[in-house]
């Protein structure tokens, strides 16, 4: 186990997220001869989408798929490379500097990175519906995290409710894994075909397509599908039942778990704490980096590789990985070898194809995104819809000024889980657009560290020399 | 809400606010709480209302609980390790408990 | 063309209040704010509303705010969350504590009561979470805090229901004498006016030096750092002489820990870089001063950017070299307690052209006064 005092004061790469982008990254660089580590805060590489890939325990390879085992490849490869690879780190602040801040089992460390390449990946659209915060909901993510990790299946009266191809996909894992389903609620709207029938002929050529309709009519045959264009988590303590309807169709279903999903989008706190500009893509409904073609931000030295760049998928993002990282070897090392960037350019390119059928397909509804009365918006701070959209009313511009009046963005998740539900509840309230209203200013650490693990820093020199005169 | 699918992972003791359960390699604390059907793990600090892990993945900070002493730990990215004492947190609980 | 009584450059607090001031004075004022009233320093510092270990020149303004601080719900039509529960400057030591008892006693045979010396007892007794190590303090029991993007807020709503025009997002790019009227360039167009207010904090030196009229003024940005919620364990607001820190708890359960360690600010981008070996000195302070936190979890820093003077107090007056304008910038620091008075002040000091408020001492010509002759004459 690699600690705080083991690592050097300075790296020519820093790789912040262990996922695909994270491991494709780190080991091409260390490969090509860069003085390289990769921090992530789990227990073991490979993100979400590999999550626990080197020590899960689900041991038929049927029930995760083979696109999950190909993992194992890119975490290998990232080992073998020369790479340091440090799990269980958690790295809080990044400035534009590249001053890296970084918590190993409670001690911090500042270090120097000459590049910077931030692979968070993503992270679950918020799914604010009536009840979401009782004991017994979970994001979809969540329980494919325990799945793959530690074996979990759900097996009591259990819905999935949501959209979006990695609910179809756990919906096939569970099932395989010997897991109950009792219902699939589908809240995608119909009308979505609309938009997404222009970009129908790229997706059947692309990949997705035969994987997508084998998945739809693996869980079809054993699971009820309904569409639903309401949905509310009901319980005291924790949830009783799922109520859900369309039209004046009004169900109620006794529950034990509820699942919700609604697609991901980008992790963008880290890059926004570091000052790199982001901007809001209407096609995904959320807000991702400014990057150049080679994955550049904003800001020098900072690039965001992955499905934090923009969503994008697992495989796509090991190639950004790549692009990411052979720019920053060309830059600190231009004599060394790297793989063709063209070459990667173009799989790259192939992986593009069918993603705006699948995004236009899979947006969710304006009511799931925007919700109204008591339901809770902010986890941490319990602010509700109504809450925020009064607010917006009396005068409020941003989320930034909303702080000060409903605390909504100030308590420990520092956004993740609302910042798009409060950005589009302000930009609705007061008839202007997301791109508008802006997204929170995210201030530093992006992960709470105790005042115990602050004050590990090692003592600087000036404050030692202040201490001995 | 959860069942093994298997028991690959060497046992592991951890106490909950006191109470053996039975962990396995490679738990984290917020899923080793889930496999032992623990249906919340802590009380809001704002209303009280109660919560569980939701995410799973180090974002929703819900799994908040305390670990070997220390308040506030994101369970789901914390291993469990044998004799790991875990609290579960009811409302304003962090620092001077 | 617009045109009004006084244009006001800067939306923070100071802005904010003088704005309202001069409304409620009857006057026109039309205040321009680069970004949004409370962007920077007004809205982002400690909230600390403090009498206690003010600079002599400064506390008869520092009076004259508490006073509005006590009936701010009726000023501005909003409490701004503002609780009095005292500010307590603690002595780590007994030599501290001796110097506290000279500043107190100072103060008494100057007409000042609002600091009084404690012991440890009554220390404890007010802080019960401080280390042992403390053998005393000073209290000022009136003191308080507020928030303070809520405040700066609430007197830019309430100056704008009394009739000043607040334009946001509108940055001034020239000052120029036309007849008896200064006109302003701004990006939203010129606007004229007799009398110009420059309560630009940061960006102060600017406007001064559009007038021909340099001051040395610093940017500045103190960092804070808050954490999440911990069970309610102290009330008054806890400042140090010997090293920097200022601690106190909000009402919601937060403590936001201060002092003055500085980011590093870039005024043109308004950005700040955390200085995170500063903020260990500071965890390490708390940690040392308040064990009952070490396991609390700091889940935000920041940093607001403003104006350092040379001496540490602010810019208060008129211009020493053009007529009809005043300043009011510069407040190193301190400056939020002091918004409601001042504003009070500089609208009577444009209204009337005096005050009955003290203010020598912050003028601005005594940054001219201090050079060194020999380089005056060449």
């Amino acid at each position: 186990m690699t600690k705080a005092s083991d690592l050097a004061p300075s790296y020519d790469l820093v790789v912040i997220g262990g996922g695909p982008a994270g491991l494709a990254a780190a080991a091409l660089a260390a490969r090509a001869g860069l003085t390289t580590v990769l921090f992530d805060e789990n227990p073991g590489v490979g993100g979400q989408i590999y999550r626990a890939i080197t020590f899960s325990p689900v041991k038929d390879r049927a029930v995760l798929g083979e696109d999950y085992w190909a993992g194992a490849e890119l975490a290998a490869e990232a080992k073998a490379s020369g790479a340091l690879i440090v799990t269980g780190a958690t790295v809080w602040s990044l400035d534009p500097t590249r001053l890296v801040g970084v918590s190993i089992a409670g001690q911090a460390r500042l270090i120097e990175a000459k590049r910077v390449i931030i692979a968070t990946g993503s992270l679950e659209r918020p799914f604010p519906v009536p009840g979401w915060t009782l004991p017994g909901v979970m994001s979809a993510g969540g329980a494919q995290t325990v799945l793959k990790a530690q074996g979990l299946v759900p097996n009591g009266k259990t819905v999935l409710a949501g959209g979006g191809p990695l609910m179809w996909l756990l919906a096939a894992q569970i099932l395989r894994a010997g897991g109950k389903i009792d219902a699939v609620l589908d809240t995608t709207p119909r009308k979505n075909w609309l938009r997404a029938l222009a970009h129908l002929p790229d997706f059947v050529l692309s990949p997705y397509f035969a994987k997508g309709l084998k998945l739809l009519r693996e869980v079809r045959a054993k699971v009820r599908v309904i569409r639903v264009d309401r949905l509310e988590a009901v319980g005291d303590d924790k949830l009783r039942e799922v109520v859900f309807g369309k039209g004046d169709n009004e169900r109620r279903m006794p529950a034990d778990l509820l699942l919700l999903h609604q697609g991901v989008v980008p992790n963008v706190n880290l890059a926004l704490a570091a000052g790199v500009a982001h901007a809001w893509n209407e096609r995904q409904l959320c807000f991702e980096p400014v990057l150049d073609e080679d994955f550049n931000s904003s800001v020098p030295g900072i690039s965001v590789a992955g499905d934090g760049a923009g969503i994008a998928g697992g495989t796509a993002a090991a190639e950004r990985g790549r692009i990411a990282a052979i720019a920053a070897v060309r830059a600190l090392k231009p004599e060394a070898s790297v793989p063709d960037l063209q070459i990667v350019r173009q799989k790259l390119q192939r992986e593009a194809m069918g993603r705006a059928f699948l995004d236009w397909l899979n947006r969710p509804a304006d009511s799931f995104r925007q919700p109204e009365g008591d339901t809770i918006v902010c986890r941490c701070e319990e602010v509700t819809a109504r809450q925020v959209r009064d607010t917006a009313d009396l005068g409020c511009e941003g989320p930034n000024q909303m702080k000060a009046f409903l605390r909504c963005g100030m308590g420990p998740c520092q956004g993740r889980l609302r910042g798009l539900t409060v950005t589009e509840l302000i930009a609705a309230q007061r008839g202007t657009t997301p791109a508008e209203v802006g997204y929170y200013r995210l201030r530093p650490p992006v992960k709470p560290i105790t005042l115990s693990e602050l004050a590990s820093l090692p003592i600087a020199e000036a404050e030692r020399k202040a201490v001995e005169r | 809400m959860f069942k093994r699918l298997a028991e690959t992972g060497a046992a592991v003791a951890i106490t909950v606010d006191g109470r053996q359960i039975a962990a396995r390699a490679g738990d984290t604390v917020a899923a080793a709480l889930i496999a032992a059907g623990i249906d919340h793990c802590r009380t809001t600090p704002v209303s009280g209302a109660p919560r569980a892990p939701y995410c799973l993945m180090g974002v929703c900070f819900e799994c908040l609980v305390t670990v070997d002493g220390v308040g506030s730990r994101q369970g789901c990215l914390v291993p469990v390790r044998d004799g790991m004492a875990v609290e579960t947190q009811t409302g304003k609980r962090e620092a001077g408990r | 063309m617009r045109t009004a009584d006084v244009v006001v450059i800067g939306g923070g607090i100071h802005g904010c209040a003088t704005a309202l001031h001069l409304a409620m004075r009857g006057l026109k004022p039309i205040l321009v704010e680069k970004d949004y009233a409370g962007r920077h320093a007004s809205g982002v510092n400690a909230g600390g509303v403090r009498q206690l270990a003010r600079d002599l020149a400064e506390i008869p303004l520092s009076i004259s705010s508490m006073a509005l601080w006590e009936h701010i719900e009726e000023l501005v039509g909003d409490d701004c969350g503002f609780e009095s529960h005292g500010t307590v400057l603690v002595a780590e030591n007994e030599t501290e504590l001796a110097s506290f008892r000279a500043r107190v006693e100072d103060l008494r045979l100057r007409g000042f009561t609002h600091e009084e010396l404690i012991d440890r007892a009554e220390l404890k007794r007010l802080v019960p979470a401080v280390a042992d190590h403390c053998p005393g303090g000073v209290v000022s029991r009136r003191d308080g805090a507020a928030d303070p993007f809520r405040t700066t807020q609430a007197f830019r709503r309430r100056a704008i229901e009394k009739g000043a025009e607040v334009l946001e997002g509108v940055t001034v790019t020239g000052l120029s004498k036309v007849g008896v009227n200064w006109r302003v360039e701004t990006s939203a167009g010129p606007i004229e006016a007799p009398k110009i207010v420059n309560a630009a904090g940061a960006w102060a030196d600017r406007i001064a030096a559009m007038l021909g009229e340099p001051v040395p003024l610093t940017v500045v940005a103190p960092m804070l750092m808050v954490t999440s919620r911990v069970a309610p364990f102290i009330q008054p607001v806890v400042i140090l002489r010997g090293r920097k820190l200022s601690f106190k708890q909000l009402g919601n359960g937060t403590v936001v820990i201060g002092g003055g360690h500085l980011a590093t600010p870039h005024r043109d981008r308004n950005e700040t870089v955390i200085d995170w070996d500063k903020l260990a000195i500071s965890a390490r302070t708390v940690w040392e001063l308040f064990p009952a936190m070490r396991a609390a979890t700091i889940v935000r820093a920041w940093a607001g950017i403003e104006a350092f003077m040379p001496d540490g107090i602010p810019v208060v007056g008129p211009s020493s070299t053009s007529e009809g304008i005043y300043h009011q910038f510069g407040f190193s620091t301190h400056g939020f307690q002091l918004g409601p008075g001042t504003g009070a002040m500089m609208a009577e000091l444009v209204a009337t052209g005096s005050t009955n408020t003290p203010i020598d001492g912050l003028g601005i010509d005594r940054f001219s006064q201090r050079k060194d002759p020999s380089l005056r004459s060449g």
